[in-house]
């Protein structure tokens, strides 16, 4: 089983390199630094969204609100320092940005653990909730004028390359991503709560009855999730330097179908953060270049769809050969005795 | 007694009756809140009238739901599968109907047949997909919706397609009744008869409850899916051609918050989650509640603020509610189960 | 004194007024094999959650290494050395075996980091003091139950367990690794370990115990050293009541042509060349390990198996077998090895349980479905079949195991099979049902069906089989006939090899 995981892993690897190809052989300008710059500007909040969605994933559930919190997060702090704090500090953005994103999460958390619901359906219904109540009660109005600590930091970058045509950025937000990233793999693979969220999407019940604290642990993730979807919301308002209530909420299909495509599975226990990685770039890649290749970017729905289905659907068709050859889903692995002990 | 019997085998199944009566009362008891609280506004027969067109597009398109979360399933590629079918019939009426003048019946009659076709196909799309593929429905209909959706950008390039040639139905009515309600009523005859009297109706409850021992049981359980999950991608078409015929417009982004809208009325309405149980009845009441209260809250939020936020508040309230009923089913049912014995194996064999 | 791990006296415990334990004395000593029997229903595992803290007594005294307990918090319970190993055995399939062990221990000591040297280190060791060999790194969803179960055994040895508590251990084990796991436990009896069976699986208590209780509506109605014990007391301590069986006696009609006759089948390595014929009015009866083939050949038949060659006759017609609607089409009926999740419908009532095979037919005026005609066929099936059931449209879990498994029986026989395959027809069924399922199928049988039985159960074999075919690696390779071969020999058969 680690090996077929690792080789789904190498298969989306395999998959974008491929993708890389066809795209550059048909436009060079797909490997220019401006375009791979742009690529990896376009990573950096899916991204991070991602890793809040691996670890919801992993653990069973799903998050289809991640998207109205990191958006609510972004303006309502866009506002709150624009009348109290205009000269804040970019970074304290941030915090209260990610303290609103987890207040957020808490509320996801509070459903599910409380009452022990299906997450599909209270985020659906907090989505509504966060994204309404944003609406209607603090804003609908796009804001264009960010404190100035955030418009500087939209200015910043990490590597400039001088182009024929202007220049080309690198934004050092994608470091921000990066440190997400190996924080995530850090709490999965070496923290007993990060065993925890796989144990609780494995078997509930055995998690239960190990002595894992399920509720905490869900409040954890759903709190964790709300505080990167914040901080996501808030980059992606500096880098396009607006304040936009109506921007993100839409896009959380691209960020789950990048999980997915890198290995997570819905029923929970499974799912890597190299996996979703390259699953986001390889969904970025893809949505990114159909223009590069002549294909009109209304097209990019239906490609992302087409993502989605076919990368479930092969595993899925896969699963179910296998399942027919050994005889029902009922019966089991059969390889009996391979290990058992001797007998008498 | 075999009244009695009868009646819980078939018109409530799990559920039981008691939340079917609930559901009423609480219909009821909006119904007379909102005429208190908006005298001369709510309570008339104006009103009345503009609830009746409104709550048929949302209706039809939670039968839908309803089916597919029977099987257990969940169609979330509804309002795509709506909204492409209504650009199909639109496209048909815009190019064959000529301008301005009223399209010659054989194109109006081929547009609304026309929706149909493309909405079964879609249909069939996500039941081979759920059934013979196996991708778990929320993905398979995430994907086709993403997909549906797609397709109509692909070909209004955008914009919405204007056409008025199904304002005779969005705004007729025969004996006056409005044809939306008419169609609404048509499909909760055909589904209570399909649910309720039918092998069909039979082996959906059967699969949702376990979908292991209607394969060995010898349902066959691809062919059920494949029909539900093609009975809601029709459904969905009806809705389309009722938004075309209302909004004079086919877009494809419209109607996108009635996916939540939907699941709220159909756990709202009773329907399991996990599939097995739930009825049409639970769900037309579901349907009629949020109807009144979608009314009236709006009336009492332009009356309170007068801005035009109010419509984002109902956005804040569905979600609200959703989570609300779903937090009071818990509690209804932690009551139900204390007042049963904890396990069949606690108690001494009879 | 220093002997008892766990003393309880006079427990009382009843749920929503209704007695599930009374007056309740049990003693649990160390190094010792103890067996908690009785029929399903009777307490037993009531009992074993009023032991781990899982519930709290109503009434009684529990003393646990000497230590007496007003609150038992399963926390507290498991400090003490108790270790219960649930039938599910509370792995996690996505996991490394190696985890699983650890994961336990890991947590207890409220560490906050995994180490995963320590992690291997502990499994090696845990699966080193049991003497067996399963590779660390396996995801346990891919280890044989055999194999769970001794992960299982190890991670709670990991624990200090004084006493381990198995539920049913033995419903999923092949009589080998049956075998195996009684020799691994004698092993750990040795070094100081007590276990407590739970079990009806009679012959297997009689095997390994050393003191037998026995559990009967509540009470413990008879405790004593296994000496004092056979089959025939406990049955009647269980029930209450003596019974006795009669073997099934066959005479072929020599003209009538095979119902079913299967020719040279096979399906990848389950499955090789087998061929089998069943005659109306006969009872074969199908045995082998786990993984023998045995439930392969029944999926095979109802068309639930892809098969690689072979041919398979219905009264000497020739047919295809691709879909389980092949196979209902030609008559065969499957009553499936686990009536939870793969014969009921929990949820649904009875009656519709019942009807669900032949709802198609129930049709009335127009087509649709005709209630009356269904209220008349569910009144006439929860009869016959004697269903024991207030109201056949309360949901089919509140049934016990062994009126479930009548409802699945009724189910199949609503629809005129005439073939029906049984797949473990009396697991998890307590010993007066399954007397009467026994006469049940020997009745079918009778008026004409022609049963195949695939079962581990060698009393159950001997006493309902006119034949009985012995699988080994997906082969036939003998035909026993019951009234020549006893128990004993049958038992050595279906380990040898």
């Amino acid at each position: 089983m680690n090996r077929l995981l690792r080789s789904n892993e190498v298969l989306v690897a395999v998959t974008i390199v491929g993708l890389c190809l066809i795209v550059g052989i048909s436009n060079p300008v797909f490997f220019t630094v401006g375009n791979i710059f742009d690529l990896m500007r376009s990573s950096i909040v899916m991204g991070i969204f991602a890793m809040g969605v691996l670890i919801v994933i992993v653990s069973g559930g799903i998050d289809v609100s991640f998207t109205a919190i990191a958006v609510f997060a972004l303006y309502s702090t866009v506002r709150l320092l624009n009348a109290y704090a205009p000269e804040a500090p970019f970074w304290l953005a941030f915090v209260i940005a990610g303290a609103i994103g987890f207040g957020l999460g808490m509320i996801n958390a509070f459903f599910i653990a409380r009452f022990n619901l299906p997450t599909l359906i209270v985020t659906l219904g907090t989505m509504s909730m966060f994204h309404g109540f944003l609406l209607f009660a603090i804003g609908n109005t796009i804001v264009r004028d960010l404190p100035p600590s955030l418009t500087a930091f939209s200015r910043a970058t990490l590597v400039q390359v001088q182009m024929e045509r202007g220049v080309a950025n690198l934004h050092p937000a994608i470091f921000f991503t990066a440190v997400i990233a190996v924080l995530v793999w850090l709490l999965m693979d070496f923290t007993m709560l990060g065993r925890g969220v796989y144990a609780l999407g494995g078997a509930r019940d055995a998690a239960e009855r190990a002595g894992f604290n399920i509720r905490r642990i869900q409040y954890f993730i759903y709190g964790l999730v709300g505080l990167l979807s914040g901080f996501g919301g808030m980059i992606y308002g500096s880098l396009n330097r607006q304040a936009n209530p109506q921007d993100i909420v839409g896009s959380e299909l691209n960020v789950i179908a990048a999980v997915v495509l890198g290995g997570a599975s819905l029923t929970g226990g499974r799912g890597t953060v190299i996996g979703s990685l390259l699953g986001v770039a390889l969904v970025v890649i893809a949505n990114n270049s159909l223009i590069l290749i002549g294909v009109p970017s209304v097209w990019q729905r239906v490609v992302i769809g087409l993502i989605i289905l076919v990368g479930t659907g092969v595993p899925a068709i896969q699963e179910r050969r296998a399942r027919r050859r050994t005889g029902g889903s009922a019966s089991g692995p059969t390889q009996p005795l391979q290990a058992a002990p001797a007998a008498d | 007694m075999e009244q009695t019997a009868k009646r819980k085998t078939f018109a409530g199944f799990a559920r039981g009756d008691s939340h079917i009566l609930r559901l009423l009362a609480i219909a009821i008891l909006i119904f007379i809140a909102f005429s208190f609280l908006l005298p001369g506004k709510f309570f008339t027969i104006r009103n009345m009238q503009s609830m009746a067109v409104q709550f048929p597009e949302f209706g039809i398109l939670a039968f839908a739901i309803l089916i597919t979360m029977l099987t257990g399933g969940i169609d979330l590629s509804i309002v795509g599968t709506a909204n492409l079918s209504a650009i199909f019939a639109a496209l048909i009426l815009t190019r064959l109907g000529g301008d301005g003048a009223p399209a010659s019946p054989a194109v109006v009659a081929l547009a609304i047949l026309a929706a149909p076709v493309v909405g079964s196909l879609c249909g069939l799309l996500n039941g081979l997909l759920v059934a013979r593929v196996g991708i778990t429905p929320i993905l398979a209909t995430l994907g086709t919706g993403s997909l549906f959706t797609g397709l109509s950008y692909v070909i209004t390039g955008g914009p919405a397609i204007t056409t008025t040639q199904l304002a005779f139905i969005g705004n007729g009515s025969v004996l006056g009744i409005p044809i939306p309600v008419i169609v609404f009523a048509a499909l909760v005859v055909f589904f209570s008869v399909t649910l309720n009297r039918t092998a069909y109706g039979f082996n959906v409850y059967m699969l949702g409850t376990n979908a292991t021992a209607a394969r060995f049981s010898g349902i066959n359980t691809t062919r059920v899916l494949l029909r539900t999950y093609w009975l809601a991608g029709l459904v969905a078409s009806i809705a389309g051609v009722i938004f075309l015929a209302r909004a004079n417009s086919a877009k494809p982004d419209y109607g996108a918050s009635f996916v939540l809208l939907t699941v709220l009325i159909a756990i709202l309405g009773g329907v399991s989650y996990t599939g097995g149980s739930g009825s049409v009845s639970g769900l037309v009441l579901a349907v009629l509640c949020l109807q009144f209260l979608s009314t009236g809250l709006n009336m009492l939020m332009l009356e309170l603020s007068g801005s035009s936020a109010a419509i984002f508040f109902r956005q804040f309230a569905w979600g609200a509610l959703l989570l609300l009923v779903m937090a009071l089913n818990y509690y209804s049912q932690k009551r139900r189960e204390r007042n049963r014995a904890p396990s069949q194996e606690a108690t001494p064999a009879a | 004194m220093s002997d008892e791990i766990i003393r309880l006296t006079g427990i009382y415990k009843s749920f929503a007024g209704v007695r599930a334990l009374i007056d309740v004395d049990l003693t649990i000593e160390r190094s010792r094999i103890h067996c908690l029997v009785g029929e399903n229903g009777c307490g037993k595992s009531t009992l074993i959650k009023i032991i781990s803290g899982v519930y709290t007594r109503d009434a009684g005294r529990v003393v646990i290494n000497g230590k007496e307990f007003d609150e038992l918090h399963p926390i507290t319970s498991i400090r003490e050395g108790i270790q219960v190993i649930y039938q599910d055995f509370s792995l996690f399939p996505n996991l490394t075996v190696a985890e699983n062990i650890a994961l336990n221990e890991q947590l207890a000591e409220g560490r906050r980091l995994v180490n995963w040297r320590e992690v291997r280190r502990i499994a090696q060791e845990a699966l080193a003091r049991i003497e067996v060999d399963i590779p660390l790194n396996a995801r346990v969803e891919d280890v044989s139950v055999a194999n769970k179960q001794l992960i299982a055994i190890a991670k709670a040895l990991r624990q200090n367990a004084q006493l381990i508590i198995m539920d049913e251990p033995t419903s999923a084990l092949t009589e080998r690794e049956v075998r195996a796991l009684f020799s691994v436990i004698r092993r750990l009896q040795q070094t100081g370990i007590a276990f407590l069976f739970v079990s009806h699986k009679l012959n297997e208590v009689l095997e390994i115990s050393e003191t037998i209780a026995v559990m009967r509506n509540g009470r413990i109605v008879s405790v004593g050293d296994r000496s004092e014990y056979d089959t025939e007391r406990l049955t009647f301590e269980m029930t209450g009541q003596k019974i006795a069986e009669r073997n099934y006696e066959f005479t072929p009609d020599v003209g009538a042509p095979a119902l079913l006759r299967v020719e040279g089948l096979n399906a990848g390595a389950a499955l090789r060349d087998v061929s089998l014929e069943v005659r109306a009015g006969e009872i074969v009866g199908v045995t082998g390990l786990l993984g023998s083939g045995r439930t392969e050949l029944a999926l095979a038949l109802f068309g639930l198996l892809t098969v690689d060659s072979g041919d398979i006759y219905v009264e000497n017609k020739p047919v295809r077998i691709r879909s389980v609607q092949d196979a209902i089409a030609h008559g065969i009926g499957y009553v499936p090895e686990d009536r939870l999740t793969e014969g009921l419908f929990l949820e649904q009532s009875i009656g519709r349980n019942v009807v669900v095979r032949t709802v198609e037919r129930l049709r009335g005026a127009l087509g649709f479905t005709d209630l009356q005609k269904m209220d008349a066929q569910v009144k006439e099936w929860v009869g016959s079949l004697r269903i024991k059931t207030g109201n056949p449209d309360l949901p089919a879990k509140t049934l016990s195991g062994g009126n479930q498994q009548r409802v699945v029986l009724a189910k199949w026989l609503a629809s005129n099979p005439r073939i029906l395959i049984l797949n473990g027809p009396t697991v998890g069924v307590d010993v007066g049902s399954k007397n009467e399922l026994h006469e049940m199928i020997k009745r079918l049988a009778g008026e004409g069906m022609g049963l195949l039985v695939i079962s581990d159960d060698i009393p159950e074999l001997l006493q309902t089989c006119n034949r009985i075919l012995l699988l080994r690696h997906g082969r036939i390779v003998e035909e026993i006939m019951p009234p020549q071969t006893d128990a004993n020999e049958l038992a050595a058969k279906l380990v040898e090899g």
